[in-house]
């Protein structure tokens, strides 16, 4: 069994961060019922006897004590991590894996990057050992953060680079919030690109996510309730919501839910690794058959069911239809088509008791309205783990390598060829020592490389599939 | 004479136990419907041939039990301990904790050479148990990391440490749609390799065997269990005693005796020959009459030709290749593969 740590750099990432943890907490509470630290706990969360002071008090088995998240939390302003180090989870962070400044980044990428950068690295470099140290088989670091702003942006790809020189054998897996279309902040699409060339080049795979699309699917959970349909109710225990208290305020916080929803995500995919199942799927199992190529790393994500149904026994036709839920635009976590563009790859991990057979009846029904690109026509990966999420008898969470990713890089471009045509901010960025227009052009270089490898494939869309002539033999 | 077998990944560990369940269901039946004293025979020669006598009687299986993650494996043995009738050795295993990621290189090249001396070393310790060893049974899957990659590195070393005992490897051939993606590259890379190192590739197909529990025995959900205890009772009828030439109640030493010369059975030769007809008047597991075939034939020409064929077109886009020549398997490697899994197909055609 491995073990992942979560980097959560930001306001945006430890926010998320925090969600999660509050989640697989949950989850794992559900689950172990008999208190003893497991295996499938030792993944996210260390043991700790905390009467112990210093190093020396970690437990590896027997009963649970206290339990630590395997995470280090970075911000370079201090608001957000305060809250959550008075918040009802204080206890599961450690003091020492924290990161924090004053000042926070100004929404500026190369402050993030630069200036941050090198003023933490040593830090970081410690932190990041340390936890390390305290895992058994470290397999992988989940870095969470938004690509708008200038901490989770700047700093949170610099630590990419920092990942992948001291920690090479490290699976690299980044849940990135890229901005809506509305988005506030004006720089964001600066941020964004300069990020983007960072995670072309240093995450082993990325699981973009927009604000818009979780807005969204939070709107339709609200809508399902307040409208009272007959036999969908929103469980109090169920995690989409994070209490019963939440939903009654009607998502005073409306990032909660949006948050939860990510988190699920990040839950969701680590399911069949943690815990038994007929078909396991661990985590080096997703970049190896979801990325076929080094660059296509961006797998569009999507979750059912986000609301649960009112009764456990599900005549076969529900399951299916968590099945085609799947494959519909109201559940993907990022604003794409994928219907419409190629697939190069796809992954159906599913929760709970579901068996083979569901599987294979699903796959061969959903087929034929997908478009799989000529040499991966039956490119699915699947796996099935026997414990569903709490709340639910059962989960679906599909993710694809599809090239509907690329009219949101190019839409992103856009903008921010639109700002910088004029040279607008520029400043902001040129006066952080380190900076040069060359980081730009090579940023926006960087994408439009990925945008063109999706555009080659995309060509072949629509091409009828030919067998290729293979090798003869002398017999 | 005994058997050795060697459970390889999720699926080899899963299979390996309903096998064994169904070995020691079968021999322990009362019920021969034969008989007493055929029974009696007939467990006698069950007896040693797949578990060894232990401690207070309950018999422990002549199984090594690998994996490169502990999941399965900890499910497998405690279940065999549940059932309280038969279970594995206590340090039988062996296990890590990463796995192989689906990638056959990984499995071949990292994890075989890594681990190869206490895997062999506890295949030593099963074989120095047994009075005589007739060879080995080694069970995987051909689409995943650790049963395919270290499946075959192991067999090689089977081949090189033991060259006279028979090895026999149970491959199962994965769904034609997807369980993993890159489960063609896989395949080939297994079979190229297993060819030049196995004596007999038992295969079983999952497609085939979904169909059977499908059509066959009208199982409304199929999960992997119902599967795998298909197979195994398959598996179980093909293994279990039969008469030798000496008639009824001299049972066949050597359980994989027959399966001595993989050779094609051409139109040139006679018949009677051709076909090696085993029988026993003892029931298995309680079926009356019970028929198992096991043959040599061109049934598998096809399912070969769809996997050489989906993993060149894979190939020619050079998709996925990064994953391998990380850790040593070269484009070189995958060549070789596909030129002899070529020449395969194009025996099996003349014949």
């Amino acid at each position: 069994m491995t073990q992942s740590v979560v980097v959560q750099v930001g306001q945006c990432g430890n926010q998320i961060g925090c969600c999660f943890w509050d989640l697989a907490l949950r989850e794992h509470a559900a689950v172990n019922q008999k208190g003893i630290y497991d295996e499938a706990i030792s993944s996210f969360f260390r043991n700790v006897d905390t009467r112990v002071v210093g190093d020396g008090g970690s437990i590896s088995k027997g009963k649970i004590c206290s339990l630590k998240a395997r995470a280090v939390l970075i911000d370079m302003e201090e608001g957000v991590v305060n809250e959550i180090l008075q918040g009802p989870l204080r206890d599961v962070f450690d003091n020492k894996q924290l990161i924090t400044d004053i000042s926070g980044s100004g929404n500026n990428w190369a402050v993030g990057h630069k200036v941050f950068g090198s003023l933490y690295q040593e830090q970081i470099l410690e932190k990041l050992r340390k936890s390390a140290e305290h895992c058994d088989c470290l397999q992988c670091f989940f870095i969470i953060h938004s690509m708008g702003g200038g901490t989770g942006s700047g700093l949170g790809t610099f630590l990419l680079k920092v990942l992948e020189d001291e920690f090479p054998e490290v699976y690299r897996f980044v849940t990135s919030v890229y901005p809506s279309g509305e988005d506030d902040v004006i720089t964001s699409p600066y941020n964004s690109i300069l990020a983007m060339k960072e995670l072309n080049e240093h995450a082993d795979c990325v699981l973009p996510i927009d604000n818009q699309s979780l807005f969204d699917i939070i709107s339709k959970i609200d809508l399902m309730v307040n409208s009272g349909k007959l036999g969908t109710t929103v469980k109090p225990k169920s995690l989409v919501t994070s209490s019963a208290e939440a939903l009654k305020k009607q998502h005073q916080k409306p990032f909660d839910g949006m948050n939860n929803i990510v988190a699920n995500l990040l839950l969701n995919l680590t399911s069949s690794a943690r815990f038994e199942g007929s078909l396991n799927m661990d985590l080096n199992e997703i970049s190896m058959n979801l990325v076929p190529f080094p660059q296509l790393h961006y797998l569009v994500s999507s979750l059912t069911p986000l609301y649960t149904l009112a009764d456990v026994n599900i005549p076969t036709r529900r399951l299916d239809q968590m099945f085609s839920d799947a494959f519909s635009k109201d559940h993907q976590l990022i604003r794409a088509d994928p219907k419409h563009s190629l697939y190069l790859a796809c992954a159906l991990m599913v929760r709970g008791n579901v068996q083979v057979s569901d599987l294979r009846r699903n796959i061969e029904r959903l087929k034929p309205s997908l478009q799989f690109i000529s040499w991966n026509q039956e490119g699915w990966k699947t796996s099935l783990c026997s414990v569903p999420p709490v709340g639910h008898s059962h989960s679906l969470l599909a993710l694809a390598n599809n090239t509907c990713v690329k009219p949101t890089f190019m839409e992103l471009r856009e903008r921010f060829m639109r700002l910088y045509k004029k040279k607008a901010h520029l400043h902001h960025y040129l006066q952080i020592e380190g900076m040069e227009e060359s980081c730009f052009a090579e940023a926006v270089s960087s994408v439009s490389g990925l945008i063109e490898e999706y555009k080659q494939l995309d060509a072949t869309l629509g091409t009828p599939v030919e067998d290729l002539p293979r090798l003869s033999v002398a017999v | 004479m005994s058997i050795v077998t060697v459970q390889l990944g999720q699926c080899g560990n899963q299979i390996g136990f309903e096998v064994f369940d169904a070995l020691y269901n079968d021999s322990h039946c009362p019920q021969g419907l034969c008989s007493k004293r055929e029974n009696e025979v007939y467990q006698e020669s069950c007896k040693e041939r797949f578990f060894s006598e232990e401690e207070n009687g309950v018999p422990v299986a002549r199984a090594v039990l690998v994996d490169m993650e502990p999941k399965v494996i900890n499910q497998t043995l405690s279940k065999a301990a549940q059932s309280g009738q038969w279970k594995y050795g206590q340090h039988s295993c062996f296990c890590q904790k990463q796995g192989s990621g689906n990638n056959w290189a990984y499995g071949y090249s990292v994890h075989g050479p890594r681990h190869e001396e206490p895997i062999m070393n506890l295949i030593q310790k099963e074989v120095e148990k047994c009075d005589c060893l007739s060879g080995f049974f080694i069970i995987m899957s051909m689409a995943g990391g650790t049963g395919s990659g270290l499946g075959a590195f192991i067999t090689q070393n089977l081949q090189d440490q033991y060259s006279n005992a028979l090895k026999m490897n149970q491959i199962i051939w994965p769904y034609g749609t997807g369980e993993v993606i890159v489960q063609n590259y896989n395949s080939i890379l297994t079979l190229s390799h297993l060819y030049r190192s196995s004596d007999a590739l038992l295969v079983h197909e999952n497609d085939a065997v979904h169909k059977i529990c499908a059509k066959l025995m009208n199982i409304k959900q199929i999960s992997f269990r119902d599967i795998n205890q298909v197979l195994a009772h398959q598996l179980g009828s093909v293994f279990q005693p039969t008469y030798s030439m000496e008639g009824s109640y001299h049972y066949r030493r050597n359980p994989l005796g027959g399966f001595k010369d993989p050779e094609l059975y051409t139109s040139w030769l006679a018949p009677v020959n051709a076909f090696s007809a085993w029988k026993t008047q003892r029931a298995f597991r309680k079926y009356e009459k019970s028929a198992a075939l096991v043959s040599n034939s061109q049934f598998l020409l096809k399912p070969l030709d769809t996997i050489v064929g989906k993993a060149w077109n894979m190939f020619a886009s050079k998709a996925y290749i990064h994953q391998y020549t990380k850790f040593g398997i070269e484009e070189e490697d995958f060549l070789d593969s596909f030129t002899l899994l070529e020449q395969v197909v194009a025996s099996y055609c003349n014949v």
